[in-house]
């Protein structure tokens, strides 16, 4: 065990690097944080508009939302795939396939932790500051905003976590992540799958589990806060 | 019929009921009060065990209560016992919450326990509710299902834990009625109440708790007319203000 | 690149398509019985007074939440037939081999999320109702059956509702091990008529069309029977 350990262990954790990409989970963590980053702003427009007084927009949003959060992961990743040569005539390597591919499937959970953040303040907090003369943006900026997404840490952790999960099927378009690297170290080693998948699964559950517990901790933390704060 | 012998329990330091030692007689008819935190609540759940004592000895029927050859549910299926906050089961419907003891801890039949339901909505007055859903029925009514659901295994005991407390002032009326009967029948009853006109006109001994102990043990006559402890003196004039 | 839909009026390809549709079903169904019934089962073993019960317990809704659900389905395939009694393996082999092995890696998986659905749903439940069940001479075991769980499983609902949707997604992880559901059908069309564009519309129009009509169901269960229990 040690010894596999001490042999695939660098596998794991950042795949061929330095000798090649970054891949393991330095890779699947790369793909992970970078889907979210770059799916935030667009949530962030997708679950105001979701909150929209305006019809057009609130529906357009819902669509949006509905559509992509029936679709499987895969199916996205596919879509990526064979549209994204054609639409920019261009070859894409596989990680940036599966980061916009994450990024549309990211945006549509997103802006519903969003959309939830904002409904959950209290609705005197947009009256009173109606009533003080700040207008739709700007309550939005200054008031909303602000206080929503401090709410929403947790969420935004958890689907993190869950984000972490999903970039595992990735590798079937040949994306260097934690997953791709277990494969590699099954096609050499050939024998003991059941071991390799073990640790594979084993650091997944340490990184994600860890994770959940500081999501779990901040959600006390922000809790205990807000009890003081909007009442 | 219920017997308190030296019986002590603690909340982890906090003394809770304090060498509480009484009698209630089979028809008799007992009253608890006290200010709040008097331990009258915690008293009454003692007596089936839904509060568990360390010291002393409960028994009803000469029984002890904590013997661990007892059948717990059997015991408590014989205890009539009603909650401040009714507790009716959402889920079920009137007759389903009074047939269910009777089919699962009596074995009798579905038939014969919608039956004996009907019976007992009858004579707490709600027969036409049988199929209602508790969520639409008032708080007034979805007591009086609840004294129907204790009644259901034809106890020799009811106890009666703040039962109207938590009724809106219109709807206490008809559920202490429902009381006066039952206690008119002769059965044993044990209530923790701040109804002070109900415990004059129908208790046979009053209890007057403070902190733990029974500070009075006595009739109605001598406990409204002439109470002896000065808290119980400060309580009466509190409380018939 | 060629746009006309005459795929649809090959019988051939149509079939090949409801096949993978059809399989996809079967899984969702069987995964969400047994997954539902494991939950069940653990919800009433987690009543025992014994910790080290309790423990495992917990030790396997945290592996089945914090795992990749696609890792867990290699770690069954792959990594058990290592492992399992010859016994299990040949009855594993009767049937479809990589069905079976999806099926059980999805319930396991779909089973701790359900647990703790309903746990949440219990504790949502008011110590006072458990009292009310004891009061009237219910034993534990009884109490949990008839007052408890129902009264959990109404709480439970709406995330019950919200798991099954994305366990139907994750039917799709199941191609990777070669099971024959609409993903792999997809991937097996296109390579047969290269009409990529037109069976990739089919195909996510048809995940789309099923996920909303599971939430419309899941919606019309909400309705009937709601946490309020008002009629």
């Amino acid at each position: 065990m040690m010894d596999f350990l001490h042999t695939y262990g660098m596998m794991f954790l950042v795949g061929s690097w330095p000798n090649g990409q970054v891949g393991g989970f330095a890779g699947t963590l790369l793909l992970a944080g970078l889907g979210l980053g770059l799916a935030f702003p667009f949530a962030l427009l997708i679950g105001i508009a979701r909150t929209s007084g305006i019809r057009s927009v609130k529906t357009v949003a819902t669509i949006w939302v509905y559509t992509f959060r029936s679709i499987p992961l895969i199916m996205i990743i596919f879509w990526a795939y064979f549209m994204l040569p054609v639409l920019t005539g261009m070859e894409i390597p596989p990680f940036s396939t599966a980061l916009c591919a994450i990024v549309v499937y990211e945006s549509a959970f997103l802006a519903e932790i969003i959309r939830a953040g904002l409904e959950s303040l209290p609705r005197g907090q947009v009256e009173a500051s109606r009533a003080i003369g700040l207008g739709y943006f700007k309550t939005l900026t200054s008031i909303q905003l602000p206080q929503a997404l401090s709410n929403m840490i947790p969420s935004l952790l958890n689907q993190f976590v869950s984000t972490i999960k999903a970039t595992s099927i990735v590798y079937i378009i040949g994306v260097q992540e934690a997953t791709f690297s277990a494969q590699q170290i099954n096609s050499i080693e050939l024998t003991g799958t059941l071991r390799t998948y073990l640790i594979l699964a084993l650091f997944y559950f340490l990184l994600c589990a860890l994770l959940s517990r500081l999501s779990k901790v901040l959600e006390t933390h922000l809790y205990n806060r807000r009890m003081g704060v909007a009442a | 019929m219920i017997q308190f012998e030296g019986v002590n329990k603690w909340y982890k330091q906090y003394h809770a009921l304090n060498n509480i030692c009484g009698e209630v007689s089979q028809g008799e008819v007992l009253v608890v009060c006290g200010p709040s935190g008097s331990g009258k609540s915690t008293m009454i759940r003692t007596i089936n065990r839904l509060e568990e004592i360390q010291g002393g000895t409960i028994r009803v029927e000469g029984r002890d209560v904590a013997d661990s050859s007892l059948d717990i549910n059997r015991l408590r299926a014989g205890i009539g016992f009603v909650f401040q906050q009714f507790n009716l089961f959402p889920h079920l419907s009137v007759k389903e919450n009074i047939a269910l003891s009777p089919i699962k801890v009596g074995g009798m039949s579905r038939k014969d326990a919608y039956a004996l339901a009907e019976t007992l909505l009858e004579k707490v007055g709600l027969a036409s509710k049988l199929d209602e859903m508790p969520a639409n029925l008032s708080g007034g009514q979805q007591q009086r299902v609840a004294i129907a659901r204790a009644l259901a295994q034809k106890p020799p005991l009811i106890l009666f834990d703040e039962p109207t407390s938590a009724l809106d002032p219109e709807m206490v009326g008809e559920v202490l009625s429902v009381m006066k009967t039952l206690a008119a029948d002769g059965m044993t009853m044990v209530c923790v109440t701040h109804e002070m006109n109900f415990a004059r006109e129908v208790a046979d001994r009053i209890w007057f708790m403070d902190q733990g102990e029974i500070l009075e043990d006595s009739t109605p006559e001598s406990f409204f007319n002439a109470p002896r402890h000065d808290r119980a003196k400060k309580f009466l004039a509190d409380i018939l203000h | 690149m060629d746009l006309s839909f005459s795929m649809l009026s090959d019988p051939e390809l149509l079939r090949m398509l409801a096949d993978g549709v059809a399989t996809t079903l079967r899984l969702f169904a069987g995964a969400f019985v047994c997954g539902f019934s494991i939950a069940l089962l653990l919800s009433a073993i987690n009543l025992a007074p014994s910790r080290i019960v309790r423990a495992v317990i917990a030790l396997y809704v945290e592996y089945h939440r914090n795992v990749p659900t696609v890792v867990q389905i290699m770690v069954w395939y792959f990594g058990m037939p290592e492992v399992l009694p010859q016994a299990i393996r040949l009855w594993i082999n009767q049937g479809n081999t990589e069905f079976s092995f999806a099926l059980i890696a999805l319930s396991l998986n779909v089973s701790a999320y359900y647990y703790e659905d309903i746990r949440s749903g219990i504790k949502a439940i008011a110590r006072t109702q458990i009292e009310a069940a004891r009061a009237i001479g219910l034993g534990a075991m009884q109490a949990l059956k008839y007052v408890v769980l129902p009264q959990a499983v109404r709480y439970a609902v709406p995330p019950i509702i919200n798991r099954s949707l994305i366990l139907f997604k994750d039917t799709s992880l199941a191609m990777v091990i070669g099971v024959t559901e609409l993903t792999y059908q997809v991937k097996k069309i296109e390579n047969a008529t290269f009409q990529t564009f037109q069976i990739f519309v089919i195909s996510t129009l048809i995940y789309l069309a099923i996920c909303l009509l599971i939430s419309a169901l899941g919606a019309q269960v909400a309705r009937r029977y709601p946490a309020n229990f008002k009629s």
